[in-house]
């Protein structure tokens, strides 16, 4: 039991985690990529007029929204039964420290994610704001980590790996200069 | 769920397998703390090596598998041959811009789409703000999109 409930290491979750390309093509040649259900959802939800959101999202997406669904309850599964947490390296900890972070026991910090934090202009640069950045992104570039990087770059798709460096550049300009001026180092 | 007739082009596929599918990701995401906002502060502060690994291994696993199926020809559990169609690369405008979009949403919430649903389902409810946000942003790429360059 030690095992499951200690982080897994990224030689054991990397490798099952690309074994999931091959298991949903074998399953019925669905193409792992989950911004995808965003789309299903909107198209569900509120087509409108809009052009991008006409279409059978039940044929398209019903099998990636069951997928998206199973997320949210492994999600569950593992965070209530197996622990879930973080355990970052001395070096990581200190730079976080050094922007003022002092909770480091759950998945995400405390002093930044949470309902209070709404009522602020950083926080709602930092929650609404990322999460509209990862739906306009992941729509428009046609993918996130697991259909660009995962599955476009294993299919040696050259948009695919135009768009993971897009995605680290985003990534690297968020770290080093939006967040740090976000919480005021 | 309805019944598939004869008649569909493509019939529904079940979904329970899916699910179940889904079910083992959220689980290896969740365990590998790929859903962790420090771990992604970590990625991008080049302080661990845990989520490069992670990644990298993913992709060579993923295509030593591609490589697989298209060398044996293999088919899904339905019959049907299993294809992997081209992305057309377009002018490349939405790759790299649409790309460095998402990466900024990335690194500001730590999480892209896939740990977003497994950080709801582990109980962190604000990511539902999140997730609504991205939703939003979603919907306002369709609305814009005829007018973005591709």
């Amino acid at each position: 039991m030690q095992h499951i409930s200690n982080v897994w290491p990224w030689y054991v979750a990397g490798p099952l985690i690309g074994l999931f390309v091959p298991a949903l093509l074998l399953t019925g040649n669905k193409l792992l990529g989950i911004s995808s259900n965003l789309r299903h959802v909107c198209s569900a939800g509120l087509p409108g007029r809009v052009d991008f959101f006409r279409y059978d999202w039940r044929r398209t997406g019903g099998w990636n929204l069951a997928f998206a669904s199973g997320i949210l309850v492994g999600g569950a599964v593992a965070g209530h039964f197996l622990g879930a947490g973080s355990h970052i390296s001395p070096a990581a900890e200190q730079s976080l420290r050094a922007l003022g972070i002092r909770d480091f026991t759950g998945l995400v910090p405390r002093e930044l994610f949470h309902w209070g934090a709404l009522a602020t202009w950083q926080g709602v640069v930092m929650i609404v704001g990322g999460g509209f950045f990862v739906g306009f992104g992941t729509a428009y570039a046609g993918g996130c980590t697991s259909g660009h990087a995962i599955s476009g770059l294993a299919d040696l798709q050259l948009p695919s790996l135009i768009a993971v460096i897009g995605f680290f550049a985003g990534g690297l300009i968020a770290t080093w200069l939006l967040i740090p001026r976000l919480l005021g180092g | 769920m309805r019944q598939s007739t004869n008649d569909e082009r493509q019939p529904r596929s079940p979904l329970v397998p899916y699910f179940g599918l889904g079910l083992l990701f959220g689980v290896v995401l969740t365990k590998a703390e790929v859903i962790s906002w420090f771990r992604i502060q970590e990625m991008f502060r080049f302080q661990s090596f845990h989520m490069f690994g992670i990644i990298g291994s993913a992709i060579l696993v993923a295509a030593i598998g591609l490589q697989v199926i298209k060398r044996r020809g293999l088919c899904a559990i339905d019959g049907t041959p299993i294809t992997v169609p081209p992305k057309s690369i377009g002018s490349g405008t939405r790759y790299w811009l649409g790309g460095i979009i998402f990466g900024l949403g990335w690194g500001l919430v730590g999480a892209c789409p896939g740990p977003l649903f497994a950080l709801l389902g582990s109980g962190v409810w604000i990511f539902a703000v999140v997730l609504a946000s991205a939703l939003a942003g979603t919907w306002t790429y369709g609305a814009l999109r005829p007018r973005l360059p591709h």
